[in-house]
């Protein structure tokens, strides 16, 4: 496949993980074996990492959702800069997202949790315990509006007539 | 004197001659069958999916708040005028003088009625090149003109024939409409198809109504502008705007590019029927092209792959269809079935609850083809796809 091709099916693929390969093969008029091994490639590569679904847990009720943005200032560490305690950090299986950032701290933390408690646990016993860690300031998400580019709860009703010139 | 002064009877004769020779368009009676089916798939819009990028959608507002509620000049607001210019220039390679020679429209639709009514005579022939967008023939008629059909049908790929061009001209022959990429075929004409075209048109000095409203949905290759070619700047008529490129359609935005005589006459009417385009739409069109047109490249690349996949789950489904380079319409061919392309429609929306529009609606070389806008969602592209499979297979001969 074609550079143009492979970028195609990386644009569609972020947006629509699931779509199955025959419908990719017929959107990029591909062959469907090109597409398969386009995509294997591209995982070896690790350019796709995952097929993520979004997920508007506010409407699964069996499930408690609690995330947080916690802005972290550290001491940065000679040689390795951020990237040490960004290291350990990231290991953290609460831990969900992480930014390097600039402006008045250094570091973004994004963790998920069930309860309201297991996140302020996880601030109070294993992140600012850390070494490097000189300061949390810790937000808790109230509403999802939009995220990865999707809107949240948007009325995506086709108010286009069935039939027009 | 009595209080009704008209007589019995009378109703039959008070409409105008011109009106009652038209008939209703073939769409609106498949729009009458569908509007009310529960669960229908409709690949008959010929509009996009997508709704007014947000960015223009606040410039309009925003313009609303600050007071902009008054009439623009008759032309549009300069700005605007200018902005298209160099839209004009930048995307297509032609100059166009936003003082004198550009118009902003209630719509294309209203540019093509301007430029047919400020330039033919009753009597004059108009060379209409279907299959065709469904306004062009009566707006011919209203003007008083006769539309004359150029079919330009599978034989030629969709394209018009410089032969088929030539056989229709007579001396009454005034000027010619066309319109790649096309709205139903979705065929695009490259420069040297068109260039053959514009050879007749100079050889039997004929005005060229040009609608490029689709200029900017075409996959393949680059649009070439009419006017762009030798010789054609003098005498063509370019018909454009906001609803395909720019999601826009319920603005009501055109613009027509045109040489200064023909503007200046086709502004006289713009004035005495529409005055001017709504001033909230020129603000929003304003941003669209200052700032909208990133948007445009991804949903072109949206209406690839869904053409892509159409084209092919067509084929498959055993509907021959050729690959359309622009706008967003499929035109298969429904001879598989054996039916006529009305019946086509008519059984598939009965039986499957699938709204496609037949192709006879848009003229000569319409008939045994279908119209389906792939302007819709993947998942929806694939269930009709489907269903279509499941109707072609019941049915083939």
């Amino acid at each position: 496949m074609t550079k143009d091709k492979e970028l195609e099916l990386i644009r569609i693929l972020e947006h629509h993980g699931r779509i199955g390969t025959d419908v990719l093969a017929k959107m990029l008029d591909e062959n469907e074996d090109d597409v398969k091994k386009c995509m294997k490639k591209l995982e070896d590569e690790k350019v796709i990492l995952s097929y993520a679904t979004l997920i508007d847990w506010n409407k699964v009720t069996t499930e408690d959702h609690i995330a947080a943005m916690i802005d972290v200032k550290v001491t940065p560490q000679r040689e390795v800069g951020f990237d040490e305690v960004a290291a350990r950090i990231q290991r953290f299986p609460e831990v969900t997202a992480l930014y390097l950032m600039s402006g008045t701290y250094d570091l973004s933390v994004m963790v998920e949790g069930q309860t309201m408690e297991g996140v302020a646990r996880f601030v109070s016993r294993k992140l600012s315990t850390l070494d490097a860690v000189l300061s949390t300031t810790t937000h808790f998400r109230l509403k999802k509006y939009k995220h990865d580019g999707v809107i949240f709860n948007q009325d995506e009703k086709d108010r286009r007539m069935v039939v027009s010139p | 004197m009595s209080q009704n002064t008209m007589q019995p009877g009378t109703k039959n004769n008070r409409l105008s001659r011109a009106v009652s020779n038209i008939k209703p368009s073939g769409i609106r009676r498949f729009f009458d069958l569908a509007a009310n089916m529960e669960d229908c798939i409709s690949l008959g819009v010929g509009e996009p999916d997508f709704v007014t990028p947000w960015n223009v959608r606040e410039a309009s507002m925003a313009a609303l708040e600050q007071g902009y509620t008054s009439y623009t000049s008759n032309a549009g607001m300069f700005e605007l005028r200018a902005a298209i210019s160099e839209y004009m220039h930048e995307r297509f390679n032609v100059g166009y003088d936003p003082k004198e020679e550009i118009i902003v429209t209630v719509g294309a639709s209203e540019a093509i009625d301007l430029a047919v009514r400020a330039t033919v005579d009753p009597g004059d022939e108009v060379l209409v090149v279907t299959p065709a967008f469904v306004s062009y023939e009566p707006l011919v008629t209203l003007s008083g003109a006769v539309p004359v059909p150029v079919p330009a049908d599978a034989s030629t790929d969709f394209k018009l024939a410089k032969e088929r061009l030539e056989a229709a001209i007579t001396d009454r022959s005034r000027a010619i409409i066309l319109s790649f990429p096309n709205n139903p075929t979705g065929a695009v004409m490259n420069d040297i198809e068109l260039q053959a075209i514009a050879e007749v048109a100079e050889a039997h000095d004929l005005l060229v109504f040009s609608d490029e409203i689709y200029a900017e949905l075409s996959y393949d290759t680059a649009h070439t502008a009419f006017s762009a070619l030798e010789h054609m700047r003098d005498r063509t008529v370019l018909i454009s705007g906001f609803s395909k490129a720019f999601a826009m359609t319920g603005w009501r935005l055109g613009f027509v590019c045109a040489p200064p005589d023909i503007t200046q006459a086709m502004l006289k009417i713009h004035q005495y029927s529409l005055m001017c385009a709504p001033t909230q739409a020129q603000h929003g069109a304003l941003e669209a092209l200052r700032n909208g047109r990133d948007v445009v490249e991804k949903m072109t690349n949206s209406y690839r792959a869904r053409r892509n996949y159409i084209v092919h789950a067509l084929n498959e489904a055993g509907l021959s269809c050729r690959f359309p380079g622009g706008s967003f319409y499929a035109f298969p061919s429904v001879e598989a079935t054996g039916m006529d392309d009305e019946t086509f429609a008519e059984q598939l929306l009965v039986e499957e609850k699938v709204a496609v529009v037949p192709g006879s609606v848009f003229g000569k070389g319409g008939e045994g083809h279908v119209r389906c806008s792939y302007a819709t969602s993947m998942t929806a592209l694939q269930t009709a796809t489907a269903r279509i499979e499941a109707f072609v297979h019941r049915h083939a001969r």
